[in-house]
């Protein structure tokens, strides 16, 4: 058993709302070994985002914590690297400048930082781009703008949460594969939140099957389909088999 | 092949804005021309006399008077002054508090109700205190073009801030942003267009706040022009005011039209 780089511990979180506490996430304990891709389904509002949130550092739990290498986290990290439900690109910045700001952030020299930001932007296929300002983009563009500025800081974790949920199938299935590439070649570990049970089989080592709100773990399911994933693999018995066996464990 | 389009589309938009400037920089001088044209033929065909109506000709004459004895620029000289003075003030001051509202929703609705029923009582009202307290100088209209200009400036301040999309300031915070980071790269872009547009009707408002200083007590400027004007009778001298207090307020609101053009380019 190796090390984990990322660990929650019974944790939980409640909203206040006028009716009383609202429970969002109640008592979830699960580790994410390095390297692995970790895959979160769960009905819609079960509480997807408020756990990817404080998983980020961007959202005090309730109670418990999250451990980044042991340590418990209490703000956002540079290591963690969260891509959005929405792809969240400035409208003023070009796909460029959007991808530099981490990099403006963290105080990196321009010449050193526009570099790795071309580089990032030539391995999600957007070069012919980089001078464009996103309204001149399609959604499959944008969160690829989204998921290069997540990237180019070289994070070891990458958090996702539905990030391609809004669009249509055959660019989804694009992304994801394309996500997988990245991540084997970057060799980072990636935590992804969905509820597309396909999606779900496609991408991850394990899966983490979530009850409905407040989400709690209701079952985990190791995949052991080979690597690299292809397109292919949607149509064989084992995958099918497997989105049978999470959609039960939804059900349940 | 579908990749193609948005760039197209990139291109073409570029294409019909350049279009559009050009027909801009058109209309202005042919309206102009259709103005004074209409102007003449109506003085001309009504024969009015010169105290009511003047005609264009003796309008430009009394102008071009005025701008070779210097009285012209003079009196320009001190509305723009006053204007500028309260355009700034009341610039800093509007954003600055706007700024510090849009964060403490305590604050504004504890000074919100002072500050709408401030703008109940016209600045024509205040103007003479104001007199009385700071003298018929530069001061006192610097002070009354601020308070005119003040509100819708705070107003837009506040708008504009608050609407700064959430997933944005999610996103900022995920990279550990400070908050002096998130105002530069985050807020103030964001909240531009909408404090150009309180920029923009708050330079409009600045030549009314500095021509209503001016009326109630001055020994310079355009509004006190007009008034010295009226005393002598003099229409024409009136009109030459009144054109020229026009063509500031034109030419500022433009240059703001175009400072918006420039650096809200990605809009298009
Ligand atoms: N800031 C908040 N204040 C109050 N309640 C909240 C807040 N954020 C989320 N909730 C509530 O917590 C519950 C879970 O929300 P969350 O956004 O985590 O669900 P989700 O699984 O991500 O949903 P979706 O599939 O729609 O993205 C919902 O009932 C929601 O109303
Ligand atoms: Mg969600």
């Amino acid at each position: 058993m190796t090390v984990p780089i990322l660990q929650a511990r019974s944790l939980a979180k409640s909203f206040h709302a006028i009716g009383g506490d609202l429970p969002a996430v109640a008592q979830m304990s699960f580790s994410v070994s390095p390297g692995e891709f970790l895959c979160i389904v769960g009905p819609s509002g079960c509480g997807k985002t408020t756990l990817l949130q404080m998983l980020a550092g961007l959202s005090p739990p309730s109670a418990g914590d999250v451990l980044l290498d042991g340590k418990t986290l209490a703000e956002p990290q540079r290591d963690i690297s969260v891509v959005f439900q929405k792809p969240n690109l400035m409208p003023w910045r070009t796909v460029l400048e959007n991808v530099l700001l981490p990099m403006q952030i963290f105080g990196l020299p321009y010449r050193r930082a526009e570099e790795k930001a071309r580089l990032m932007l030539d391995k999600v296929g957007l070069e012919q781009f980089v001078d464009a300002y996103p309204n001149a983009l399609s959604g499959g563009m944008e969160q690829r703008v989204a998921i290069a500025r997540a990237l180019v800081q070289n994070p070891r974790i990458l958090l996702l949460d539905e990030p391609f949920g809004s669009l249509d199938a055959l660019t989804r299935e694009k992304l994801n594969l394309e996500l997988l590439k990245l991540w084997r070649d970057q060799n980072i570990t990636a935590v992804m939140v969905t509820h597309n049970i396909r999606e779900a089989a496609l991408m991850a080592d394990r899966v983490l099957v979530l009850s409905p709100r407040p989400a709690s773990i209701s079952a985990e399911i190791p995949v052991n389909l080979p690597r690299p994933r292809v397109e292919d693999i949607e149509y064989t018995k084992a995958f099918t088999d497997l989105t049978f066996t999470i959609r039960k464990e939804i059900r349940d | 092949m579908t990749e193609t389009t948005p760039e197209n589309r990139f291109v073409k938009v570029k294409q019909s804005w350049l279009r559009k400037q050009s027909l801009g920089l058109l209309t202005l001088p042919v309206g102009i021309t259709l103005f004074v044209g209409l102007w003449y033929l109506v003085t001309r065909l009504g024969n009015y006399p010169s105290f009511i109506l003047p005609d264009p000709g003796s309008v430009f004459g009394e102008m071009k008077t005025i701008a070779l004895n210097g009285l012209l620029w003079f009196h320009v000289k001190a509305t723009l002054t006053e204007m500028a003075g309260g355009l700034a003030l009341g610039l800093f001051g509007a954003t600055l508090l706007g700024y510090i509202l849009a964060k403490s929703p305590l604050l504004e609705r504890l000074l919100g109700p002072y500050i709408v029923a401030s703008q109940s009582v016209p600045a024509v009202a205040i103007a003479p205190l104001l007199i009385i307290w700071f003298g018929t100088g530069k001061v006192s209209k610097v002070l009354v073009c601020a308070l005119v200009v003040f509100f819708p400036i705070l107003v837009n301040t506040i708008v504009g801030i608050r609407s700064v999309d959430e997933g944005l300031k999610t996103m900022l915070r995920s990279l550990n942003a400070s908050k002096w980071q998130t105002f530069i790269r985050l807020e103030i872009p964001a909240a531009l267009p909408v404090l150009l547009g309180g920029l923009k009707i708050g330079v409009t408002l600045s030549v009314i706040g500095a021509v209503v200083g001016e009326f109630v007590g001055a020994d310079r400027g355009l509004g006190y022009l007009i008034n010295l004007a009226k005393g002598l009778f003099n229409t024409p001298l009136m009109f030459a005011a009144l054109i020229v207090l026009t063509a500031i307020s034109l030419s500022l609101y433009l240059a703001i039209t175009g400072l918006e053009k420039w650096l809200l380019a990605w809009r298009t």
